[in-house]
């Protein structure tokens, strides 16, 4: 059986989501291929073709292609289909947008993030924000499948598979865009950052947050992440968030800091190699899953913490 | 114009799932149930958007167990004008609802359908693309903010990195994110007005549709327990030992 990955590229670079969506592709079949989609992708698809382990990359590359529009995206892939026993698909936004319209053309039913490819049929995924994981057999004859990039490790490059040419999906034109906000960061990507620095209500405000969070992730090189009550009270961007509702993270080191530690936020990144928790409240539940806690105020905390680093 | 808000009936938001020791599930039997919270807002939105005088008429649907109504009558009682519960005692895949709503969709031809991003039990975020791809609408999910002007729906959209703003021509799909809005408590007045409200039960075989599951749950099973660590006393302590102990600085 061949599998079908779609890469996880801006137009120009792709992103190691990529190859940790291979690594769940090998695990199904060693008939592994790579769609990159996008508009003057080629150099994304050439970063594609040194992965190991895969047979070739696939280009589809136009202008509809160039701003992440489901239906173009879907439909590309769906044209695709015919030589496929199943597509791999990067849990990102940009994946959760168009997979499931793949699943539903199909007639068959969507697997979502995936953690653990038991067999070729057989798939492990949380579900109930990480609180419990599901077992599930899917018995369609082709599978759409969306993967939980931090629970794979990164294919290899030293590759050299050839690019090929494919046709873009059509726009029926009832979709368009319009314009695009991205924010402008020197610091890491939030999922693939090696060290996230996070932080939660207690700071009490965007100025607060400002001062107190982002210094210390750039004094360690880190991604800067927060939880959900941070970000509901406007203290922190909606991209900056960690759990069930946000994003999935699992560095080799997490630091908490004012943040109580949810249920919601612990789905988000109770899966780091190493966590340390900061938080004035001895009981809170942060500490029950922190390799390394400190009781006490960040507000103190974190100016020694600086000084410590230097 | 038509706003239908498709609703599901989960675990409340702050009660923490436990696995049936048995593995084949969630144990849900007294446990407190409440409306998914990415369809409250959804709820909310199409409210609002009837206050505004772009929706005329707000349509609540549900497909769930008998209790399902309760969940329906909460969207009521926030504002929503009429219900429709398709009642089904198990729990449906992504697929047979998406097929489900296409089919309510189809009769009650609304200009909008505005829906939670994903369900907080099951986790897919499928059901709201998968209706898009049936009934061929355009989407636009994970909505920040929309606005509708004539036939256009302008919808911005939280992506990794940033945001996006689409245009989408109704009838479309709108799922919900996050910071659309904060969801409303329904006073009292509405909570009783909502009792009156009606409610039309239906079956799922009442609309010719497959739901069938396409997979089987093998088991359900609790992740590893992460063990709490050490308290460290200050932060010099906590650098040394991430240093020489851990390995991460």
């Amino acid at each position: 059986m061949a599998v079908l990955v779609v890469a996880d590229n801006d137009n120009a670079h792709l992103r190691d989501t990529t190859h940790k969506t291979v690594t769940a592709a090998l695990a199904i079949s060693g008939d592994v291929d790579v769609l990159v989609m996008g508009e003057g992708a080629s150099a994304a698809a050439a970063a594609a073709g040194k992965i190991e382990g895969i047979r070739k990359v696939l280009l589809a590359d136009s202008a509809d292609l160039g701003h992440g529009v489901a239906e173009v995206q879907a439909a590309t892939v769906e044209a695709l289909m015919g030589g496929y026993d199943a597509v791999l698909v990067p849990a990102t936004s940009g994946g959760k947008n168009f997979a499931p319209r793949i699943a539903a053309h199909l007639d068959v039913a969507p697997i979502s993030e995936i953690i653990e490819v038991v067999d070729a049929n057989t798939f492990v995924r949380p579900i109930y924000a990480g609180n419990a994981l599901e077992t599930i057999q899917s018995s369609d004859s082709k599978k759409v499948i969306t993967v939980r990039p931090t629970a794979f490790k990164a294919a290899g490059e030293g590759g050299s598979a050839g690019v090929e040419t494919v046709a873009a999906g059509g726009n029926a034109g009832t979709t368009r865009f319009v314009s695009e906000e991205m924010v402008k960061s020197d610091r890491p990507d939030l999922t693939a950052a090696k060290i996230v620095v996070s932080g939660g209500r207690a700071m009490g405000s965007a100025e607060e947050f400002q001062k107190v969070i982002e210094p210390l992730a750039d004094r360690l090189g880190a991604a800067v992440g927060a939880s959900r009550a941070a970000v509901d009270a406007g203290y922190a961007p909606n991209d900056y968030q960690v759990g069930q509702t946000g994003k999935v993270v699992a560095p080799a080191l997490y630091i908490a800091i004012g943040i109580s530690g949810a249920i919601q936020h612990l789905a988000g990144m109770k899966d780091s190699k190493v966590i340390v928790a900061i938080n004035k409240d001895a009981d809170a539940p942060i500490f029950q899953v922190a390799d390394y806690g400190i009781v006490g105020d960040y507000k103190s905390v974190v100016p020694e913490l600086m000084a410590a680093l230097d | 114009m038509k706003v239908l808000v498709p609703v599901k009936r989960v675990i409340d938001y702050n009660v923490k799932a436990r696995v049936k020791a048995d593995q084949t599930g969630v144990d849900l039997a007294n446990v407190k149930m409440s409306m998914n919270p990415f369809c409250e807002i959804a709820v909310e939105e199409a409210v609002r958007l009837k206050e505004k005088g772009v929706a005329t008429e707000v349509v609540i649907v549900s497909i769930g167990p008998a209790q399902a109504q309760e969940t329906i009558r909460t969207a009521l009682a926030m504002g929503g004008d009429r219900g429709i519960l398709i009642q089904s005692d198990g729990d449906l895949e992504p697929l047979a609802v998406a097929k489900l709503l296409k089919a309510v969709a189809d009769e009650e031809k609304p200009g909008l359908i505005v829906m939670g991003k994903q369900a907080i039990d099951g986790d897919n975020n499928a059901v709201g693309q998968m209706l898009s791809a049936l009934l061929g609408w355009p989407q636009a999910s994970f909505a920040s903010k929309i606005e509708v002007a004539g036939d256009k729906a302008t919808v911005t959209r939280e992506v990794d990195g940033g945001l996006q703003v689409l245009e989408v021509a109704t009838p479309a799909i709108v799922t919900a994110d996050l910071r659309l809005n904060e969801p409303r408590y329904a006073s009292l007045p509405n909570i009783m007005k909502a009792k009156k409200k009606e409610i039309a039960v239906k079956a799922t075989g009442d609309y010719g549709v497959d739901v069938a599951p396409r997979l089987k749950v093998i088991k359900v099973t609790e992740p590893a327990k992460r063990s709490a660590g050490i308290k460290v006393e200050n932060a010099a302590e906590l650098v040394s030992k991430l240093k020489t102990e851990a390995g991460v600085l």
